[in-house]
């Protein structure tokens, strides 16, 4: 067994909010309780809708954040701000959007450059301009777009320009932000693809946050579940997907859109919505929409537990 | 016959480089109780035609077609003030953006009256008790309080409840949903789409769904429309869609899924869209088709009989297996 890229405990982050005049600073609970780890050439996968921390974990990870509580391990060393920046080459995150995260005003080589330019002073004008035109050619991109500008690409170049700026630096754990979810369907082949490529031969480690399970599921080893900030079921993609235990997995499983119409089926139905993180109810977060809630649920917060494939669940499926 | 037909539907805009079209011979036809899908990427027109046919379109696009009837009227001959006597109450229109398409300076429950007081004559207590009829049934608990909300103290899934209220205020004979859980998690993707289906059987009202969600399509729809580029490339019922695609593009679209993946490495559509100044002379999905020949690239692709699923292609696919590869 490997080391592996990053390790995680009961990372926590909460944000002050409000406090205004006349209002009482508030704290939200963005996440709570997060531990993991990802060995190289394994991809971990973060689920869940949107208000469940997904984003805030990727901040963390990627020491955009300081965590407010919990540890980081990334690369056998502990990250804390003191040693941020060292690390910061060692993890690199792609954004969901690659129509905002490139500079329009930048040219493609400039753009691919600019990480060298401020992590390696030293490194001459030529080399970078090798580095970067090598990585073009890994990614897929053609010599002659070495000069052009991020506006005359398409949805599904651009997002190949943004992981090649996140390889630039040889990252050990690239953060992979919902990378598929505003590109057309006949492109989303062509990037997870390349991403599973680039996975196989640089033996990248990846987080890969999407809602998209059926994505997901084919790129994941390793899933976490996430509901209101706090991972509910944490398993390797065959108990998740085959055996959810957690109340919410089964219902988000249930809930998405199969293309067999064939097989269509009574869904689980959710009542409700998510609550207000600024109001995470009393015990177990999920017992207001879950159709299994008793008291206990109702009173008592479920841990996660250690074991192979754990629930943060009172009654949870199946063994 | 039909409620809703349109053949031969083209959208130009014109634009600063000359004109664009958007939307190229569509054809069209939904009767009561149907539920159609336009299912296609970014760009190839399903919300253009949608969106021509209820006039919505800016002065900067011209619209031409051969027929465009609504329940035996021809949409076309109707003037601006007639159009909006039809729209909004015999067909109404869900946007994807919830959040965005309400007015936020108003009370959603004065906007749901709105579209009440323009097209139905209701005095102001029956409009107020219709209103909380139309919030009911769409699943907004406690509606007499939320009549009185405005849209920004609403969740996603709350305000695209509240606009399909407003679009279902006057029993409208057609619902035009245009991606109307896009912009929603996936648990409550699910409720919405249950309730758009439910609400469609119950009140026997057409429905057309357009999405890029091929997942949608498959629970949702009867009849599926798939457009590429501004035509319409083929029509199916949705199990024989899903079972045997006739065209290329489909059959490419539907194997590049990664749930129906059979292989690690997704099959893939090399290439792109084809925009203003790349438009094909052939057939449109010639450069990034497999089966492509001489023909398709010189020659623009006629449109197959019903039997092979009205596919817009030379060589369509008849095999299921064929399809898969």
């Amino acid at each position: 067994m490997t080391a592996p890229v990053i390790i995680a405990e009961n990372l926590a982050r909460h944000y002050v909010v409000g406090g205004g005049l006349f209002s009482k600073p508030q704290v939200v609970k963005a996440l709570s309780e997060a531990s993991f780890s990802i060995e190289p050439g394994k991809t971990l996968a973060v689920v869940g809708e949107s208000g469940c921390g997904k984003s805030t974990l990727a901040r963390l990870v990627t020491l955009i954040e300081e965590p407010t509580a919990g540890t980081l391990r990334i690369d056998g060393k502990a990250a804390t701000p003191d040693t941020w920046a060292s690390l910061r080459a060692s993890v690199q995150i792609v954004f969901q959007d690659p129509y905002g995260s490139l500079n329009l005003r930048h040219r493609i080589g400039a753009i691919l450059e600019e990480p060298l330019r401020i992590n390696r002073p030293q490194m001459p004008a030529a080399e970078r301009q090798a580095k970067a035109r090598e990585m073009m050619a890994l990614v897929g991109l053609r010599p002659e777009h070495y000069d052009r500008f991020p506006h005359m690409f398409s949805g599904g170049q651009r997002q190949r320009i943004a992981i090649a700026r996140a390889l630039m630096l040889e990252p050990k754990l690239l953060v992979l932000d919902e990378p598929v979810s505003a590109l057309d369907l006949s492109i989303q082949s062509q990037v997870l693809n390349l991403l599973m490529d680039l996975q196989e031969r640089l033996d990248l480690a990846y987080l890969f946050i999407s809602h998209d399970l059926s994505v997901v599921r084919h790129m994941a080893d390793e899933v976490i579940v996430m509901y209101l900030g706090r991972p509910v079921e944490y398993g390797t993609r065959d108990q998740v997907f085959e055996a959810p235990r957690h109340p919410y997995t089964k219902a988000l499983l249930s809930a998405t859109p199969t293309t067999e119409p064939h097989l269509r089926r009574e869904r689980i139905k959710l009542e409700g919505e998510l609550p207000s993180p600024l109001n995470v109810p009393e015990g177990c977060p999920f017992a207001p929409r879950c159709w299994k809630a008793q008291d206990l649920c109702r009173q008592t917060r479920p841990e996660l537990g250690d074991g192979a494939h754990p629930a943060a669940c009172h009654f949870p499926e199946g063994h | 016959m039909a409620l809703l037909s349109i053949r031969n539907l083209s959208v130009e805009f014109a634009t600063a480089a000359g004109p664009f079209r958007a939307v190229d011979g569509v054809d069209l036809t939904v009767d009561q109780g149907d539920v159609l899908a336009i299912v296609g990427e970014s760009g190839s027109g399903k919300s253009v035609s949608m969106l021509a046919m209820m006039g919505l379109l800016p002065w900067t696009a011209t619209i031409t077609a051969d027929e465009m009837s609504f329940d035996g009227r021809d949409i076309r001959r109707l003037s601006a003030r007639e159009r909006r006597k039809v729209i909004g109450r015999d067909m109404a229109m869900i946007f994807q953006e919830p959040m965005s398409s309400l007015n936020p300076c108003f009370t959603v429950g004065f906007q749901i009256k709105e579209a009440l007081r323009q097209h139905l004559n209701l005095d102001r207590a029956q409009r107020h008790a219709r209103a909380i009829e139309l919030m009911d049934l769409v699943g907004i608990p406690a509606p007499e309080k939320r009549l009185s909300a405005f849209p920004h103290q609403l969740s996603g899934g709350m305000s695209q409840r509240v606009m399909i209220a407003m679009a279902l205020a006057c029993k409208p004979r057609l619902l035009i949903a245009d991606e109307p859980t896009t912009a929603l998690d996936v648990t409550i993707q699910a409720q919405i789409l249950d309730l758009l289906s439910d609400l469609q059987k119950e009140t026997g009202m057409a429905l057309i769904l357009i999405t890029h969600d091929m997942g949608v399509v498959a629970e949702t729809a009867q009849r599926v429309q798939v457009q590429y580029a501004g035509q319409k490339v083929e029509e199916q019922p949705v199990e024989g869609l899903f079972a045997t695609p006739h065209h290329p593009y489909t059959a490419a679209l539907l194997a590049a899924l990664p749930e129906r993946a059979t292989t690690r490495r997704l099959p893939t559509i090399p290439g792109v869209v084809p925009g203003q100044y790349d438009r094909p002379a052939g057939c449109l999905f010639a450069p990034r088709c497999a089966k492509a020949t001489e023909i398709c690239h010189s020659t623009r692709a006629p449109v197959q009989g019903a039997e092979l699923g009205l596919a817009r292609c030379h060589h369509p696919v008849t095999q299921p297996e064929e399809a898969t590869q």
